[in-house]
């Protein structure tokens, strides 16, 4: 008990005075699974949107790949993004393996589908009549989607919080292709790991309840607008 | 194009607006649509009536140019709506309402704005627009609603003033009211056929009834299975059905089925389940004839001494069933052919008419409508 109850007390001493090190490794995972998202919600949402809107031959088959999609096993995605980044890899001569720039790449490859298949669930939801009403009003084909995007918008932000939650709490891919280098591409859930390995208790205990408590506020900001937008 | 008598008495002659040939649709395999040839004149309202499926709402919408596939084409004002760019331009001339509102997660103001946002128009003058319309049907206090919360009539006027908004050349409704309850029903139709009336905008409305399409429109197009049977004005198509079909649409419960026996002057007689029918005009004997017949022009007796003049029909029947409509009572009478007869419920009682009864029923040969079969 006493390893458990010291660990807290040291965690929250670590969080209190705001530890130089502790910081930069919050900020990383923000700014790396922040842009992950980002990235993800602009390439998921417009394909997402393609596909639930238009009819095309196989359409089940590309829907169901990527709902098989949205549980991609991030160690997976790390072996392959590792492989295309490696020195010898099609890619190698980027030269970004074990940078914070292979993690946002792993991490967007982890959130799209997620984004993706929220969003063609959301889409298809809506009534079908809707889209001859807005082109009935005289809306362009653009702003006939834009309006149905509007339309959706509750269920697409439940798409951003699933992936940003399921990137924020990755190990797996962030591990692999950025290499936990200290001060440089060393993420929340990456230095967990090691401190644990390490018997460091206190600081991986700090990091866990930092890593729990930025899914609470993202989650929080998102639920809070979320409410006061079905409240209307 | 329709001549209109003006209220001067003046003669006018109307533009036709749109112009649809061989509009036909098919949906794997089936044809849901098959019009050769259609013309809407300027400012006229015409109701398209049918049963549910008869192909109503595939008209509007492929005369509103929402569906991709379909051939045919369109004509809107003498120019020819023949591609993609040329449907857009034409899709912002006209506007459509559907039976569920189908409002946007917004306020109700923002809906009503909706097709004046997307034509990219100042803010002053969409709200000015706005409060306008919602004003006119009588919404100006739910402005700031959202529109999730509007009860089904509020829903379908915010509907209709999104739509009005964007003062259209061309307006389509396809069953506006179907979905509300009747004294909503009745409110909203009162202020649409005045706001028509006042805005002279051209309507094609959609609906299944037909006392809706007779309170608010000029001709009367009575559709089935992708097909129209029968445009006219509405007395004429009430009152002249061209089928079998379309009189059973419009309100005529007796259709019998007959053949023409002998000739007098004017007159021809058909036999009908044995029995000799008086009808009015000129048919060769042996001719196959479908007779159809309003409840509301047989009469009923239990008088049978009343004499019988040549182009009065009189027969005995007994009552099979009555049935309450409301103002009126309906009776369903076996002749040796079935015969129904709307009767006033103090006639009924003065009558003192009952299931199983005897009477004798009559019905004036000239009120009898006549399709050759």
């Amino acid at each position: 008990m006493d390893l458990i109850l010291e660990g807290i007390k040291k965690a929250f001493l670590l969080l209190a005075t705001l530890d130089r090190e502790v910081l930069d490794i919050t900020l990383l995972s923000l700014k790396v699974s922040g842009l992950a998202t980002i990235v993800s919600v602009f390439i998921g949402v417009s394909i997402g949107t393609v596909i639930a809107l238009n009819e095309f031959p196989g359409k089940r088959i590309v829907v169901s790949l990527v709902n098989t999609g949205m549980g991609l096993p991030p160690v997976v995605v790390g072996l392959f993004v590792t492989i295309f980044l490696w020195r010898s890899g099609p890619l190698g001569f980027l030269g970004i393996l074990y940078t914070p720039l292979a993690i946002i790449i792993a991490q967007s490859i982890i959130a799209t589908p997620i984004v993706m298949g929220i969003t063609v669930a959301a889409m298809q939801q809506l009534p079908k009549k809707l889209r001859l009403q807005i082109l009935a009003l005289g809306a362009t084909r653009l702003q006939m989607v834009w309006m149905l995007i509007k339309e959706a918008r509750l269920s697409l932000l439940a798409a951003v919080m699933a992936g940003f939650g399921g990137v924020i709490s990755e190990i797996g891919a962030s591990i692999m292709v950025g290499g936990n280098i200290k001060g440089y591409s060393r993420v929340l859930t990456t230095a967990t790991v090691m401190e644990t390995s390490r018997g460091n208790f206190d600081v991986a205990i700090a990091l866990s309840i930092i890593l729990l408590l930025l899914a609470y506020f993202i989650n929080l900001v998102l639920t809070h607008i979320q409410q006061r937008e079905r409240k209307q | 194009m329709v001549h209109k008598l003006m209220a001067d008495g003046k003669k006018i002659m109307d533009q036709t607006i749109l112009e649809a040939k061989n509009l036909c649709v098919e949906r794997a395999g089936t044809r849901l649509l098959d019009v050769p040839h259609l013309e809407i004149d300027e400012g006229e309202v015409l109701s398209l009536i049918g049963p549910n499926g008869a192909g109503k709402t595939t008209l509007l919408a492929t005369l509103c140019h929402l569906f991709k596939y379909f051939s045919g084409t369109i004509v809107f004002k003498e120019k020819e709506v023949d591609n993609e760019l040329a449907a857009g331009e034409y899709r912002k001339k006209v506007a459509m309402v559907f039976q569920e509102p189908l409002l946007f997660n917004a306020t109700v103001f923002e809906n009503v704005a909706a097709g004046l946002r997307f034509r990219n128009i100042g803010r002053q003058e969409i709200k000015k627009s706005v409060e306008e319309n919602l004003e006119r049907f009588g919404i100006g206090h739910l402005g700031n609603r959202s529109a999730r919360t509007l009860s089904g009539g509020e829903a379908q006027r915010t509907s209709l003033a999104r739509a009005f908004a964007i003062k259209p050349d061309i307006l389509f409704l396809d069953e506006p009211f179907s979905s509300l309850d009747p004294p909503t029903r009745e409110s909203l139709i009162d202020d649409l056929e005045r706001i028509l009336k006042n805005s002279g905008t051209t309507t094609i409305f959609a609906t299944h009834d037909r006392i809706e399409a007779l309170r608010l429109s000029d001709r009367i197009a009575v559709m089935n299975r992708g097909r129209i049977l029968q445009i006219g004005a509405p007395d004429d198509v009430m009152n002249h059905p061209a089928d079998e079909f379309v009189a059973s649409f419009v309100g005529v419960e007796t259709i019998l089925k007959g053949k023409v026996t002998g000739k007098k002057t004017g007159i021809v007689m058909v036999s009908v389940s044995g029995r000799e029918v008086a009808v009015i005009g000129d048919y060769g004997v042996g001719e196959s004839l479908i007779l159809c017949i309003r409840p509301e022009n047989v009469t009923l007796s239990t008088n049978p001494s009343e004499t019988a003049t040549s182009a009065r029909n009189i027969f005995p029947g007994t009552i099979g069933r009555i049935v309450p409509m409301g103002l009126f009572q309906k009776v369903e009478l076996d002749c040796g052919f079935p015969l129904v007869a709307y009767i006033t419920h103090d006639s009924l009682k003065a009558l003192s008419l009952c299931e199983g009864a005897d009477v004798s029923a009559s019905f004036k040969a000239t009120a009898i409508h006549v399709v050759r079969k």
